[in-house]
């Protein structure tokens, strides 16, 4: 896999995050250049799923920098010292990212159709009947054009977090994060949401991706981190980590997964 | 190994029932207790069914009947505005916001709505001038109170607030029904907390709000039988109490009364019904949206027909 230009468009420099007394993340650098599939793996609990929301902000970051696109995310700094955004900035932020979640998090009220339009029409101010044709299209893409009139109630897990993914699409975002993308699916639809973030990555979309398919890794990543305990314990190329883990954390992780 | 039954349709089981006598014993002590309450109906004089026919469209009572709908709709709409506005209170990163909402709903469903309504009647006795100014210092203009406050107004603001503060607690307990990954996907499209509250917060929130809001709209429109605390004297109880009075036949007019709220209540439930039906949709009831053309949908998908080629093809799942 080539690796198209050679920008930093992710920055995670010393990430540090708490919940109370509780240390999640425990000093975590990591760099995602344009175009690149970066995979996130590792025990539950490692923080990895954590590193992932604070790069949107769904996280307060406790110590640390991350910039996306060469912009410092959630804050403004001035003369060494930092400042919050204020929310409205913070969303305009959000809006170059997407973000898919384990559990989809599809809107229950509204079909497929306008789950992928809420945004380009009610964020960007786009016309509807231009959202309407992009949002089929997104469908299509994900295979899912003949289902854009039903409500995610009347979806399977698979077809729910394709159109999931068709949302966060709709936004033409810089970078995607997506975590855990099919630990809440049964066995037979993990391949379709699999394939269509393989489609993804081809069309040269950035992505942070968390998950447990050691396949995709090897097949689709760029780059493979495993973390555990809230630090980055290896880092490189994905086939060589799991043809030949160097630390013995990796090995016990990978020996269970594989 | 033949099973000949599993070539065709199966052969249904064709079981006896279990008998339920139990249920036919209560059907008639039920269907005899009715026909005697039905017999007395009719053949007990004290009724007086025709001082109930004379006075049923009575314009004093149908003009009561104008004035309570009237008292009901109006201190509604002014609860839910403000209760919307003390939930929103309740949840905000603002201390200052949390604690008056908080205060809010302590002292006005802390205290009967009688007492309320007796302390609305009385502002003008309280505070005879409202005047706009800065505390201490110079005053900009200044009214009398009971030309504001007229007995109308003070009805409507003595049962609205003390209501909005039962409504409060029932939008704040629907807000928190929500899923907080609902908060988060929509945070992670960029939108804003305005939008994120009203097109999607809310409209999950309503499923839980609604049913134990028409409750409450059903209990205020017999709440209103307390203006005469105000004093307001035009609503449906007083102007039937007033007939009955003159006229001596307490029952009749009870029943005229009774009759009027039974069919007010029942159009208030026919309505509730479809405003239960429009926000449960996605997740009570399973009809495809009414907003999507199905047609528009297929011959834009098949103009993308295009970009088949490049794409994986995806296997067929079914639905759940």
């Amino acid at each position: 896999m080539t690796i198209t230009a050679e920008k930093p468009l992710v920055q995670i420099e010393g990430l540090h995050k708490y919940y109370g007394h509780h240390h999640v993340l425990r000093g975590i650098d990591m760099t995602v250049k344009q175009g690149e599939v970066s995979v996130v793996i590792g025990p539950s609990g490692s923080g990895k799923s954590t590193m992932l929301r604070c790069v949107n902000l769904l996280e307060t970051i406790s110590a640390g920098r991350i910039s996306v696109g060469g912009q410092l995310i959630g804050y403004r700094e001035v003369n060494g010292r930092l400042h919050d955004l204020k929310t409205k900035e913070i969303a305009a932020q959000r809006r170059e990212i997407g973000m898919v979640f384990q559990r989809f998090n599809l809107f229950p009220h509204k079909t497929a159709l306008q789950n992928v339009m809420e945004a380009p029409v009610h964020v960007k101010g786009q016309p509807k009947a231009e959202a309407q044709k992009r949002a089929l299209e997104l469908l299509d893409r994900v295979g899912l054009g003949d289902r854009a009139g039903h409500y995610p109630s009347q979806l399977s897990g698979g077809q729910q977090q394709r159109v999931a993914i068709a949302r966060a699409l709709a936004m033409e975002p810089d970078l995607m994060l997506i975590d855990e993308p099919t630990s809440a699916l049964d066995p037979e639809l993990v391949g379709d949401v699999l394939n269509v973030m393989k489609d993804l990555a081809k069309s040269g979309m950035t992505m942070i991706v968390v998950t447990h398919e050691i396949g995709f890794a090897r097949e689709v990543g760029d780059t493979l981190t495993f973390m555990d305990g809230g630090v980055v314990v290896e880092s490189g190329d994905p086939r060589e980590i799991i043809a030949n883990p160097q630390h013995a954390r990796t090995k016990e992780f990978l020996s269970r997964v594989l | 190994m033949e099973h000949p039954q599993h070539r065709d349709a199966p052969v249904l089981n064709k079981s006896v029932p279990v008998r339920h006598p139990g249920r036919w014993i209560s059907a008639l002590i039920i269907l005899a207790v009715v026909a005697v309450f039905l017999q007395s109906l009719f053949t007990n004089p004290n009724f007086r069914w025709d001082v109930v026919g004379t006075y049923i469209l009575d314009v004093k009572v149908v003009q009561g009947v104008g004035w309570t709908l009237l008292l009901t709709v109006a201190s509604m709409v002014l609860a839910i505005v403000l209760a919307i506005l003390l939930a929103f209170m309740r949840q905000s990163d603002n201390p200052i916001f949390r604690w008056s909402s908080w205060v809010w709903v302590w002292f006005f469903r802390g205290t009967p709505v009688y007492t309320q309504l007796v302390l609305w009647g009385l502002i003008s006795v309280l505070y005879p001038k409202i005047s706009a100014g800065i505390p201490f210092g110079p005053e900009f203009f200044s009214l009398d109170t009971s030309a504001v406050i007229t007995a109308t107004v003070a009805a409507i603001l003595g049962l609205g607030l003390n209501e909005s503060a039962y409504l409060a607690e029932i939008f704040r307990a629907g807000l928190k029904s929500v899923d907080r990954g609902q908060q988060e996907a929509a945070e992670a499209l960029g939108m804003s907390k305005g939008k994120i509250m009203w097109r999607i917060i809310l409209p999950q929130a309503m499923r839980v709000i609604v049913p134990p809001t028409g409750n409450e709209t059903i209990g205020m429109l017999k709440t209103t039988s307390l203006v005469l605390a105000v004093p307001f004297t035009l609503d449906l109880t007083f102007a039937t109490n007033a007939l009955a009075n003159r006229t001596y036949l307490p029952v009749p007019l009870l029943i005229v009364a009774a009759i009027w709220y039974l069919v007010i209540t029942s159009i208030l439930m026919v309505g509730q019904h479809f405003i239960e039906a429009y926000y449960g949709r996605g997740v009570d009831n399973q009809a495809p949206a009414a907003g999507v053309n199905p047609a528009a949908a297929k011959a834009a998908a098949a103009g993308a027909d295009a970009h088949r080629s490049m794409k994986t093809d995806f296997p067929e799942e079914s639905a759940r």
